[in-house]
C-alpha cells in the first residue's frame, strides 16, 4: 500500500489543486497511469501514479487544494483494509498514513508533533487498540476570517498566523520553511524586516476595504492563479534594486533583412519576426557578456551556462513567459518556430511548466501595440529584462542628407546587485551593435 | 549582612521531610502519623526516624498491612479533627485504598454538603528507576490529580518538601503529597524558619525566552539540567516546576508559554493521558495564538516497567530524550540564537 502525495511541480508551486480525479476508487492502476489531473499555480498537470496497484482511497475531493507533499490517494493491492471497511466518519484530508491493514498493531501516539518526530518503536500489548494520533491539527480557520480562502489551507504555527494577522500581511506573500512548509514567526518576520527594508509593502493591498465600500461601483474579479502568481512575484521583483538604460537602435537593416529572408525563404515555410531576431540578437549578446546573463543569489551571483530567453506572452488568462532554452545556439528560423509553438500553447493554456522554467534573461516587446518605449520589470531571478518598443521612421541627418530612418528604442532594466551600470552599457551598446549589423545574428 | 537575614542549610529531601513532620508535630497537637513501618523500623525511606522515639505510640502509630483499613482509619480521625498525615510505603501501594481515598476522602465535603472537612494527608513515594519492577515502580499521580475534592502536591526540591508538608497539614481538604524515590536524597538550601507553601502555584525556577519546559517532581532535575546544558549553548530555557498538580496553575504555563511560543513537557509517566496531555490541552486553550511550534511531550514509554536495568532505564524517559526533542521544536521553528 503506498500514498499519492502532491508533487512539487514547479519552483514557485506551494499547492495544487486536484482539478479531476482520472482514476475512480476500485480502479486497476498502472505505473506511470494518470490517476488525477493537479492545477498549479501556471497549468495543469497529469498526476502519475508511481506504483502499480489498486486505487483504495482518495483522501480529498476534486477542487481541494491540497499542500505539497499531502497525500491525495492510496494505491494498494486491492484487499480490504481494516480502515476502508470501517465507515469514516469525517474524511479528514491529512488522515491515514498508517492504514496499513494489521501491519504495524499500533503507532505510539508520541508522534504528536507528526512530520518531525521519530515515532519510536514500541512494544506494546497487542490488544491495546490505540487511538491513530491526528498527524497534526491543520491550524484553525476561523481566524483566517480576513483574508483569501487559501489561508485556511495553509500550514502555518498558529502564532505565525497572528503576528500576519496582526501585521496586516498577505498570507499568500509568506512562504514556509518549517517542516513540511508550515510557516513560523521565523518567515513572518522576514516578510515583515523584507517589507521594511524594501518601503514595499507585501501587505494586503487595500483592496479590502474600498472594494466592500464600493461593491456597487466595481465588479470584483477573483485573481486566476496566473494572475496571483503575476502579482506575487512581481512585487518580490519591485524589491529588486534595479535601474534602466535606453538605447535607440537604426533598424532599417535589419527590416530589409527579414523581409528578405522571409521573401526568400517563404517556399520552405519559413517565416521570422523582427522579434525573433531580437531573440536571437539577444542571445548572442549574452554570450559575449555573461555577466548579463547570471542570477543575484543571495550571498554569491550564479553565472549561467546556457542562455534561455523568456518571452514575456500576453494571454487572456494573464502574462506568461515561456523560455526559448539554449536561444545562443538555435538558428533564428529555429527560435521563430519555437516561440510560435509556445505562444500558441501559452495561449491555450498548455504550456508545461519545464516550458516556463529555467529563463536567465527575457524580452518583452510591446512594439506591435505601437508603444514608442518602456520600462518592463524584473522576472526574478534574472538580472535584465530587455523592453523593447515599435519602429518607427524618423527624419535623420545622413552624410548631410536628409534620410528616413527606422528607429527603436530598446531599454533594459537591470538587477543592480547582479551587475553595474557600465557593464550593462557594454552589454547594451554590444546588442546595439548586432541588431544595427544585422547579418551577425546569422553568422 | 545583617541579623534577620534568614539562615539556610543544606540538606536532602527526606531530612527536609523529616524535621517538617517533627515541626508539625510539635506545632499541633492534633497532627499524628500512621501506617506501615513508620515507628518502630522509622519508616521504609526512614522519612519517620526518630519520631516513635521522641512523640510516643499515640502520635506514631504501626499499622498492619492494611492500607485500606488504616487509610479508612486516618478518614474517620480527619473527620472527627485530628490530622493525620498517613505514609503509604509507596504509590503503589495505594491502590489497594483507592476507594477509601477517591469515594470517601475527596466526596465527604461535598456530599455531606460541608458538614465534615477532612484535613488528611497522604504520602508516598512514586517513580522508577530503583529495579523495583513494574508493580513498584509506577507514576500513577494523574489518577489522583483526575479527581475533584483531592489536592495534589508534587514538591521537587528540599526546600519545596518542607513548605509543601507544611501547607498540607494545614490544609483542611484531603492532599496526595508525591514524593519521589529518586528525590530522597537530593540535597537543597532549606530556608530556616517557617514558610508555609500556597497551595496550586507554579512556579517559575528558572527564567528564559526561548522554550518554555515544563516539569514537576523528579522531572524537574532533569529539566534544569538541561536548561542549563542549553544555557551554555545560547539557547535560553524558562523551567515550569508545576509543584501542584491539583488545582493545577494554568496561568502560570499559559503566560510563560505566550512568552516563548515553544512548550516541551517533561513527565515520568505514561505519555497516553497524562499530566503532560493535560498541561498541553492547556496551552492549547490558553495560549494558542503565541504557540510556533506544536506542544510536544516527553514521557515513560508504555510499557510495565522491567525490572532489568539496561531495559528500565530505555523505557524511563532521560535527559537526552529532552535535548532531542527540545532541538527539535527549535528547529521547527527555525530557531537562531
Amino acid at each position: 500500500m503506498s500514498e499519492v502525495t502532491m508533487p512539487r511541480l514547479s519552483d514557485t508551486m506551494e499547492e495544487g489543486e486536484l482539478a479531476k480525479w482520472v482514476k475512480q476508487v476500485g480502479d486497476v492502476v498502472e505505473k506511470g497511469d494518470v490517476i488525477a489531473e493537479i492545477e498549479t499555480d501556471k497549468t495543469t498537470m497529469d498526476l502519475e501514479a508511481f506504483e502499480s496497484g489498486v486505487l483504495q482511497k482518495h483522501l480529498v475531493e476534486e477542487g481541494t487544494m491540497v499542500p505539497i507533499g499531502q497525500p491525495v490517494a492510496v494505491i494498494g493491492d486491492g484487499a480490504p483494509s481494516e480502515t476502508e471497511s470501517e465507515p469514516e466518519p469525517d474524511a479528514k484530508p491529512d488522515a491515514a498514513p498508517d492504514d496499513e491493514p494489521g501491519a504495524e498493531p499500533d503507532v505510539e501516539p508520541d508522534v504528536e508533533s507528526g512530520a518531525e518526530s521519530e515515532p519510536e518503536p514500541e512494544t506494546e500489548p497487542e490488544t491495546e487498540p490505540e487511538p491513530e494520533p491526528e498527524p497534526e491539527p491543520e491550524p484553525e480557520s476561523e481566524t483566517a476570517e480576513a483574508s483569501s480562502s487559501t489561508a485556511d489551507k495553509l500550514r502555518m504555527s498558529p502564532l505565525a498566523r497572528k503576528l500576519a494577522h496582526d501585521n496586516d500581511l498577505d498570507l499568500d506573500s509568506l512562504t514556509g520553511t518549517g517542516p513540511s512548509g508550515r510557516i513560523v514567526r521565523a518567515d513572518v518576520d522576514d516578510a515583515i524586516s523584507a517589507m521594511k527594508n524594501s518601503g514595499t509593502t507585501a501587505a494586503k493591498p487595500e483592496k479590502s476595504a474600498s472594494a466592500s465600500a464600493s461593491n456597487d461601483d466595481a465588479e470584483v474579479i477573483p485573481l486566476n492563479k496566473i494572475r496571483k502568481v503575476t502579482a506575487k512575484r512581481l512585487t518580490a521583483s519591485q524589491e529588486v534594486p534595479h535601474f534602466f538604460l535606453t538605447n535607440v537602435v537604426e533598424v532599417d537593416r535589419l527590416m530589409a533583412l527579414r523581409a528578405e529572408v522571409n521573401d526568400e525563404l517563404a517556399e520552405q515555410g519559413i517565416k521570422v519576426s523582427l522579434n525573433d531576431f531580437i531573440v536571437k540578437a539577444v542571445a548572442i549578446a549574452l554570450r559575449q557578456h555573461p555577466e548579463a546573463n547570471s542570477s543575484f543569489n543571495g550571498d554569491s551571483l550564479l553565472r549561467h551556462r546556457r542562455v534561455n530567453v523568456g518571452i514575456a506572452v500576453a494571454t487572456d488568462a494573464g502574462l506568461l513567459v515561456p523560455v526559448v532554452a539554449d536561444a545562443d545556439r538555435k538558428t533564428l528560423s529555429e527560435i521563430g518556430a519555437e516561440v510560435v509553438a509556445l505562444a500558441g500553447k501559452a495561449r491555450d493554456g498548455k504550456l508545461k511548466l519545464e516550458e516556463m522554467s529555467g529563463g536567465t534573461f527575457s524580452v518583452s516587446n510591446l512594439g506591435m501595440f505601437g508603444i514608442d518605449e518602456f520600462t518592463a520589470m524584473l522576472n526574478p531571478p534574472e538580472a535584465g529584462i530587455l523592453a523593447v518598443g515599435a519602429a518607427s521612421p524618423e527624419l535623420q541627418l545622413r552624410d548631410g542628407e536628409l534620410a528616413e530612418v527606422q528607429k527603436m528604442k530598446i531599454t533594459l532594466t537591470v538587477d543592480h546587485r547582479a551587475l553595474d551600470g557600465a557593464t550593462a552599457a557594454a552589454f547594451l551598446r554590444d546588442l546595439k551593435g548586432i541588431l544595427e549589423q544585422p547579418l551577425r545574428i546569422l553568422v | 549582612m545583617t541579623a534577620n537575614e534568614p539562615k539556610s542549610r543544606i540538606i536532602t529531601y527526606r531530612q527536609a521531610l523529616n524535621e517538617t513532620l517533627r515541626a508539625e508535630l510539635e506545632r499541633d497537637e492534633n497532627v499524628f502519623l500512621i501506617g506501615e513501618e513508620i515507628g518502630v523500623f522509622q519508616g521504609s525511606y526512614k522519612i519517620t526516624a526518630g519520631l516513635l522515639e521522641d512523640f510516643g505510640p499515640k502520635r506514631v502509630l504501626d499499622t498492619p498491612i492494611s492500607e485500606e483499613g488504616f487509610v479508612g482509619a486516618a478518614i474517620g480521625s480527619a473527620m472527627l479533627g485530628l490530622r493525620p498525615v498517613v505514609e503509604i510505603m509507596t504509590l503503589n501501594f495505594s491502590l489497594i485504598a483507592i476507594d477509601q481515598i477517591v469515594n470517601h476522602a475527596a466526596k465527604m465535603h461535598a456530599m455531606f454538603g460541608g458538614q465534615v472537612k477532612v484535613p488528611l494527608v497522604i504520602r508516598f513515594p512514586g517513580g522508577g528507576g530503583q529495579q523495583l519492577a513494574a508493580t513498584h515502580s509506577q507514576n500513577l499521580e494523574v489518577w489522583y490529580a483526575h479527581i475533584p475534592g483531592l489536592k495534589v502536591l508534587a514538591p521537587s526540591t528540599p526546600a519545596e518538601a518542607k513548605s509543601m508538608l507544611k501547607a498540607a497539614i494545614r490544609d483542611d481538604d484531603p492532599v496526595i503529597f508525591l514524593e519521589n524515590l529518586a528525590l530522597y536524597n537530593v540535597k537543597g538550601e532549606v530556608p530556616d524558619g517557617e514558610q508555609v507553601a500556597e497551595i496550586g502555584k507554579a512556579a517559575v525556577v528558572k527564567t528564559g525566552t526561548d522554550l518554555t519546559v515544563v516539569s514537576y517532581s523528579r522531572g524537574m532535575v532533569t529539566a534544569l539540567q538541561v536548561a542549563e546544558e542549553f544555557e551554555q549553548e545560547g539557547v535560553s530555557i524558562e523551567v515550569v516546576d508545576l509543584r501542584s498538580l491539583r488545582p493545577l496553575d494554568r496561568d502560570t504555563i499559559c503566560a510563560s508559554v505566550r512568552k516563548t511560543s515553544r512548550a516541551v513537557i517533561f513527565e515520568d509517566d505514561m505519555l497516553s493521558y497524562g499530566i503532560g496531555a493535560e498541561i498541553s490541552a492547556t496551552i492549547g486553550e490558553g495560549a494558542f495564538d503565541y504557540l510556533d511550534a506544536p506542544v510536544r511531550r516527553v514521557a515513560a514509554s508504555e510499557v510495565p516497567l522491567p525490572y532489568s536495568k539496561p531495559l528500565e532505564t530505555a523505557a524511563m524517559p532521560h535527559a537526552a530524550d529532552l535535548s532531542r526533542v527540545i532541538r527539535e521544536t527549535l528547529d521547527a521553528t527555525r530557531f537562531k540564537k
